[in-house]
């Protein structure tokens, strides 16, 4: 193998390889005890705080529960569920108990829910409430391997009788009546762990197959949490809003890894629909986010500000701009001129303050995307904001995280230096490799796709990248989903539709023109901002595929398009466009949960669509097949139309 | 999947023994005798016009017959006021919401808790001991039962008149949750709603009829013949304001004289039971 370029960080930070997440848990309890408040749930609208010592004993209670209910060493437990504080009790639970935690997302479809329990042979399967045990109980006959179904919330659970529910009520209650006996269990069993025990098994979103199962050890997620820790410290008084669902790597990273490490406060939002509202009363000190935060939060602006009075829009405007200018000055490592830093501070106080305020980013030290790439113009805009925003890349096989941005080396189209520990190095054919102590030890009961990815120590991420003259590495992309322009010069399909959608009428977008004569584009509204868009022209809708074959929004998003194809070389501009009539929806398997174009699954589906894109016609007929979440099928006819995109000029 | 109802007690909590209601020359309502006991949904059908409001009227005291009586707990109560009844446990809703818009969404179940409040005048100006307790305890329990189970956080603070009408409709139900009554009365808790919203307000329905924590005798006006047949224990029908019949769902919807009345044919109806 010929390693090309490679880079390397130095740590300082050691983690003792027979340290386990429950035995730092301990010592956090120990040291902590009762007067420090390690997470608060809003409650009835109150924010309720739980202290340590609660958290322990809760943990306590579930872990000897389980263990009373058969849960052996090495146990896989399933969960699913919103975050709340329960979750993460159970999840610890688990890991004291030497289980293997497995999160689902709370919106898997039964398909999927029952692919990863039965992969797993979880013997437990923990849920919120009703709509989770509905779930759990249609699949539990093919599931031979779940034993028991644990459920928190009370919400019309009074009708069911099954023997195999469980309510964790009584899992605690078991739990108390084993402390009561013997105090010490807990510790003792904490004290069996090793570092090198297998902590969490967690299933990748597979923008390519069937999810994969990664095995990550205590050793893998510690050591990720204290490096990342080095090069961004938080401190034990900061906040975090935990809101992302737990089975996404990037939330366990926050909430178990970094978590722990420094015993920050973790926030529980009331009901998902309240997130962004509780976020704002919160305003934490760190984030982790995927790049759909930071574009809702950037279309809001958006929208508050074509629907605000002239005089705020000018404010808006005269603030951004500097605001922006600044911030390319940085960017540039420019030294930034007194004249600039007055204006920046005035436009400060007049505006961003408040939108920061509005956003829940006033308080705001770190914030990180990752998981996908999140285009130019949003980076500016948060940073023109004075919001300190960096890209973080990583896998689930590498406890989430091996790049980052340092603080005042932020290059938005790179993902920045490899955090203390980790080596990041290019193969011959393009292909990003990495070695760190948080490299997973292997895809769960399918070796042949573990020999594929880890090699030599290597893992293996399938992703193209180089690595610049600053040291910085560039991701381009899937390698499978790097495209060849007309001219043969590679290209990011994502990149392109990252620029589409800061376009705050643009929802979803997918850029096709591999190996094809020029590029094109298949767009989703917006529905609700394009819908008042349209309200406010008079024009009349019933539905989103009516407006979206609307000629006035063929206007208005062919406008969107050759803005954003500005400054693109000519090759690389999106030429012909036309408005799908739905959304891109996960359920249909076209995104997956964290909202990633499966774009191998879009062309087979809307092959005949993208035939028409290219041969020059101006109407589409569709005529398809859906089926419904029930299993209901529908036929959709529909006329699609393409459109050209004017020339930039 | 719930299962239906295991203690359906025996006991009478409100009945009309003979109401008569005249306007003029319009009988709204002739002889009408019901008993609606303990713990059950009890449904009143009937065309547009039956009388069936004025069934409602009567009972929340709105309207005072000119014959009969009406008893809750087997005690007269044709002589009391509306608020007189609140007080021993009516609640209702309305056909058309009859909220205050200006308020928010907190502020209107508050309002319908005013009853429960206690305190003076003059601790309630100073904020004092009783008045503080109370607040408190009152405010526990509308925002973590009520608004808990009609899943209304995220608009607590938004002003009624600009939401949604299925959740304006929502919010009248809370309101009259927080008088925590023993009976409600709803009228047409569904009409003008949506199929999904259409969905949580039966699930609701049977939440505060069944959940342990609620147990609530529902007295049901409603249109949604699906609905009807599958939440209720039994179903009274009116015709110009006389009764036609009375069962249990089943009986009635096989009971040639309802629908030729009202039903016009014979469908069977999903269960959401």
């Amino acid at each position: 193998m010929v390693i090309q370029n490679r880079i390397a960080e130095p740590t300082s930070r050691e983690i003792p390889p027979d340290l386990t997440i429950p035995k730092l848990f301990l010592q956090k309890a120990a040291q902590f005890g009762s007067n420090r408040v390690a997470m608060r749930e809003k409650e009835g609208g109150i924010w309720r705080p739980i202290s340590w010592e609660r958290y322990l004993k809760n943990v306590r209670d579930i872990a000897l529960g389980l263990c009373r209910m058969g849960l052996q060493r090495g146990d896989k437990v399933a969960m699913i569920g919103d975050n709340r504080p329960e979750g993460l009790w159970t999840e610890m639970a688990t890991l004291c108990a030497g289980g293997i935690a497995v999160w689902l997302f709370q919106d898997c479809l039964l398909d999927e829910v029952q692919y990863i329990l039965d992969h797993s042979d979880a013997r437990f399967l923990v849920c919120e409430g009703q709509e989770e045990v509905d779930k759990g109980l249609s699949i539990r006959h093919k599931c031979p391997g779940l034993q028991k179904i644990i459920w928190d919330d009370p919400k019309g659970m009074r009708g069911y009788t099954e023997e195999c529910l469980v309510s964790l009520k009584d899992v605690m209650r078991l739990g108390r009546e084993s402390a009561e006996r013997d105090p010490s269990e807990l510790d003792e069993m904490v004290q069996q762990g090793h570092g090198n025990d297998v902590a969490l098994l967690f299933y990748t979103s597979g923008t390519t197959s069937e999810p994969k199962g990664v095995l990550l050890t205590h050793h893998n997620m510690l050591t990720m949490g204290a490096h990342l820790m080095e090069v961004d410290p938080c401190l034990a008084s900061d906040d975090f809003v935990s809101f992302l669902p737990f089975a996404w790597i990037g939330e366990q990273m926050m909430s178990i890894s970094c978590g722990l490490l420094l015993g920050f406060t973790i926030n529980f939002p009331e009901e998902p629909e309240t997130a962004l509202s509780d976020l704002r009363e919160i305003g934490p000190h760190v984030m982790f986010a995927p790049p759909r935060l930071y574009e809702q939060m950037t279309r809001t602006v958006q929208v508050k500000h074509l629907d605000s009075g002239w005089l705020k829009r000018i404010a808006f405007r005269w603030a951004m701009a500097i605001g922006h200018k600044v911030a390319d000055m940085k960017f540039k490592k420019l030294p930034v001129p007194w004249t600039w830093r007055v204006l920046r501070r005035i436009a400060f106080e007049g505006v961003h303050k408040k939108l920061r305020d509005h956003l829940g980013l006033s308080r705001i030290r770190n914030a990180y995307t990752g998981g996908a790439a999140l285009g130019p113009d949003h980076f500016r805009f948060f940073h023109a904001l004075g919001v300190n925003l960096k890209q973080i890349y990583g896998q689930t096989e590498i406890a989430g995280i091996s790049v980052v941005h340092r603080s005042d080396d932020i290059k938005f189209d790179t993902v920045g230096k490899p955090i203390p520990g980790t080596e990041i190095a290019i193969t011959e054919d393009g292909e990003i490799i990495a070695r760190s102590p948080s490299v997973f030890v292997g895809y769960y009961k399918n070796p042949e796709a573990t020999a594929g990815t880890l090699r030599d120590g290597w893992l293996y991420s399938g992703d193209r990248g180089f690595i610049d003259e600053d040291g910085h590495l560039v991701v381009f992309d899937r390698s499978k989903d790097v495209m060849t322009l007309v001219d043969g010069r590679p290209f990011s399909p994502q990149y392109l539709e990252t620029r589409l959608k800061f376009s705050p009428y643009i929802k979803d977008a997918w850029v096709i023109g591999d190996r094809r004569e020029f590029v094109t584009a298949v767009v989703c509204i917006d529905y609700s901002v394009v819908g008042r868009w349209a309200d406010g022209l008079g024009v009349n809708y019933t539905s989103y595929s009516e407006l979206s074959q609307k000629e006035e929004t063929y206007q208005l998003i062919a406008a969107q398009i050759r803005d954003a194809n500005r400054d693109l070389p000519p090759p690389a501009r999106i030429r012909r466009f036309l408005n799908l009539y739905k959304e891109f929806d996960p359920d249909d398997d076209e995104l997956t949960r964290t909202r990633k174009l499966r774009r191998a699954f879009v062309e087979q589906r809307y092959g005949s669509l993208v035939e028409a894109l290219y041969a020059m016609v101006d109407v589409y007929h569709m005529d398809t097949t859906i089926t419904y979440e029930d299993g209901r099928e529908a036929k959709i006819r529909t006329d699609l139309k393409i459109r050209a995109v004017p020339e930039t000029g | 999947m719930t299962t239906p109802h295991t203690t359906i007690e025996d006991e009478v909590i409100l009945s009309l023994q003979k109401v008569s209601l005249d306007f003029g020359r319009v009988r709204a309502l002739v002889n009408v005798s019901l008993q609606v006991r303990r713990g059950t949904i009890h449904s009143i059908i009937g065309p547009n016009g039956a009388g069936k409001t004025v069934m409602l009227n009567c009972i929340s005291g709105l309207y005072r017959p000119q014959e009969g009586t009406i008893l809750l707990d087997g005690r007269p109560i044709n002589h009391l006021k509306p608020y007189e009844r609140a007080r021993l446990g009516i609640a209702r809703t309305f056909q058309k919401i009859e909220l205050f818009k200006g308020m928010t969404v907190l502020d209107n179940i508050r309002l319908g808790r005013h009853m429960h409040l206690h305190s003076g005048v003059l601790s309630g100006a100073f904020y004092l001991g009783k008045t503080a307790r109370e607040e408190i305890e009152h405010r526990a329990f509308i925002e973590e039962e009520i608004i808990e189970l009609l899943e209304i956080a995220h608009i607590r603070n938004r002003v009624v008149g600009m939401l949604p009408y299925g959740l304006q409709k929502r919010v009248e139900l809370g309101r009259a949750l927080a008088l925590q009554p023993r009976i409600i009365l709803l009228d047409e808790p569904l009409a003008g709603l949506n199929l999904e919203e259409v969905e949580d307000m039966a699930r609701f329905i049977l939440d505060i009829n069944e959940e342990e924590r609620w147990r609530i005798t529902c007295v049901l006006v409603e249109h949604d013949m699906g609905v009807v047949m599958d939440l209720s224990d039994r179903v009274f029908a009116l015709n110009f304001g006389v009764p036609i019949m009375e069962g249990t769902p089943a009986e009635v919807q096989n009971s040639p004289a309802v629908i030729e009345a009202y039903l016009g044919q014979e469908d069977r109806y999903a269960t959401r039971r």
